[in-house]
């Protein structure tokens, strides 16, 4: 019955041509991601048909031999990040945990603002006061004396250099920090405040609810929200370029200058010449676009699972 | 009992205090980043030849950063005519008609594109434009700025939109409007302010951004508004100069960056303010 009458109704409307222009006009942001992905492929594509697989293991990086591998930057890429979301980890689940507790509000939307700009800050700006201000610092008290004291632990022997491994790793932390609060706030936010309540109900302490309630039904949302902060912390490039020492090998310890695959490409891209160099080099591109769009989308599907699941 | 109890106090006293220490401990580096640029960056950003002349050699006193506010300025702006209109349109998509499969999936890609490498944007400018017109542009940089934009401002104008309560839209569709007058003559000058403000914070972003300019806009010793020549970048002065050994070129870095962050830090902090107001109004709604 409803059937017959919805049909006809149906019949008579007209096209909604809006709906399909604007559809049009929002499919240039994948159109887009997709392009650049194929334009890089098609600027690497002499390196990749030369270097073959093994491009992603070899170790030296000769330019005048034509003899690349980016085994040192994917190395570089991978230590500064792992130890910046390290770093970073404990300090933004602390600010999330205290943002998405309700009451006290004003102070709470004081620290938001404070932390998220942090994230307004241009990276090039973080780049030039790690350089002249906390590269220094880091060097004379921490770098230094940890060496010194704890250098027969190979990772942390030294000796210590200004610009290395660890201070781009101190100023990605302090970089990733906004992404990972905010997200993981919000996700805090997400868990019904049932499940916290009945927490409270039976006795436990806020301590209590909110390590053995709130947190283990968001972690997989915590868990995104790291991912995506790690993802940001592969493709960050000019602070890391100007602290990393751009030294294109694999370092022995954490305290030695090394280099990044997207530092290696904001230093050299504009110098390379011939065919191969510079294909080398989108090479790395390539590979640290690949890279992070994959653990982009692992970090949102991890993050809509759970406000999806909890909404 | 009651021992265990007192434990369970202690626990917990100590738990909320360490998270806000932490969370204290998170406001440190933004202290020190914005208090170190304004020291460093006002001796030279102080003096208005600073803001009238282009640079000088090393030891020719009076040189500044004009040419790259211009070239910034420049490029940041066809960056916007080309990113602003086709996000806000792809934003009103997918607040208006994105309850979809489709909808979804152009979320997820531009949500991944927010997280793309800005140096890989610049290969992908670098090889699109550069290569085919054989030198560095103004066009090629302000392309690469307006491919970092695109995701910003869709998926800013979809959450500005969405804000706009469904009342508003079926009062027009009970009027006999259709969906497109609905949509273009209600629901967005209603939330306009949010549109606005979302696509000022991708501008700021694209201010700010030095990587995917390095071989595109390439950077301007000299004077220049001309796009189809290299163009001159406050963050490419900050970069280029930051890793000099010369005090005066330091100086006139740090006083680029204190430029950037304090027109940064406007943006942010206005839109901030249009955010909150047009939360408040689309309450009253």
């Amino acid at each position: 019955m409803i059937q017959a009458l919805r049909l006809p109704l149906r019949a008579r409307r007209p096209p909604d041509r809006f709906r399909a222009v604007t559809m049009a006009v929002s499919c240039i942001g994948p159109l887009v991601l997709i392009a650049v992905v194929v334009v890089l492929y098609r600027v690497a594509q002499p390196a990749v048909a030369h270097y073959g697989p093994g491009f992603l293991f070899a170790r030296s990086w000769n330019p005048v031999s034509l003899d690349f591998g980016a085994w040192p930057f994917i190395y570089g890429t991978l230590a500064t990040s792992a130890i910046a979301l390290a770093l970073a980890l404990p300090v933004g689940l602390a600010v999330a945990i205290v943002l998405a507790q309700p009451g006290a509000q004003r102070v709470r939307a004081t620290i938001g603002t404070g932390v998220e700009l942090l994230a307004a800050i241009p990276s090039v700006v973080y780049g030039i006061w790690a350089l002249y201000v906390m590269a220094p610092f880091l060097f004379t008290r921490v770098e230094v004396p940890v060496s010194q004291r704890l250098g027969f632990v190979a990772l942390l022997s030294g000796p210590p250099r200004q610009t290395s491994l660890f201070t781009a790793a101190v100023v990605l932390a302090v970089m990733i920090l906004p992404t990972l609060s905010a997200v993981s706030r919000d996700v805090l936010r997400a868990v019904p405040s049932g499940l916290r309540e009945s927490a409270f109900a039976l006795g436990a302490t806020w301590w209590e609810t909110t390590w053995k309630v709130t947190l283990p039904a968001a972690r997989a949302g915590i868990f995104g929200a790291a991912v995506l902060a790690l993802g940001r912390a592969l493709g960050e490039t000019i602070a890391v370029t100007m602290v990393i020492g751009n030294r294109p090998d694999v370092p022995a310890s954490i305290f030695y200058p090394a280099y990044t695959l997207a530092s290696v490409i904001a230093n050299e891209f504009t110098e390379a010449t011939g065919d191969l160099y510079p294909a080398a080099l989108a090479e790395l591109g390539l590979v640290l676009i690949l890279v992070t769009l994959a653990v982009n989308l692992l970090a949102q599907v991890l993050v809509r699972s759970t406000s999806r699941a909890t909404r | 009992m009651r021992i265990r109890n007192r434990w369970r106090r202690l626990q917990n006293t100590l738990a909320l205090s360490a998270a806000y220490a932490l969370t204290g401990i998170a406001l440190v580096p933004l202290a020190l980043v914005l208090g170190y640029t304004a020291v460093r960056g006002l001796p030279a950003a102080s003096h208005l030849d600073f803001f009238l002349n282009v640079e000088r050699p090393v030891g020719i006193p009076g040189g500044g950063v004009a040419h790259a506010i211009a070239g910034t300025g420049v490029m940041v702006g066809l960056a916007s005519v080309m990113a602003i209109p086709v996000g806000v349109i792809g934003g009103l998509y997918l607040a208006e008609y994105g309850g979809g499969r489709w909808a979804s999936g152009v979320r997820l890609a531009v949500d991944v594109l927010v997280g793309a490498p800005s140096i890989a944007i610049g290969l992908f400018a670098y090889a699109l434009i550069v290569v085919p017109l054989h030198h560095f542009s103004g066009w090629s940089g302000s392309v690469a700025l307006a491919v970092l934009m695109l995701p910003v401002v869709i998926r800013t104008s979809e959450g500005a939109i969405a804000l706009i309560p469904s009342s508003l839209r079926e009062s027009g569709l009970a009027l006999g409007l259709p969906r497109w007058r609905v949509s273009l003559q209600l629901v967005v000058p209603a939330a306009a302010p949010g549109v606005i403000t979302g696509a000022l914070l991708a501008v700021a972003r694209a201010a700010g951004e030095t990587a995917p300019l390095l071989f595109t806009g390439f950077g301007n010793r000299f004077w220049n508004l001309d796009p189809s020549q290299p163009m001159a970048a406050l963050p490419l002065i900050v970069f280029h100069d930051a890793l000099t050994p010369f005090r005066s070129l330091q100086d006139e870095a740090w006083g680029a960056a204190l430029v950037l962050v304090v027109l940064v830090l406007l943006v942010n902090l206005f839109s901030r303010w249009v955010l909150r107001r047009q939360i408040r109004l689309a309450g009253q709604l």
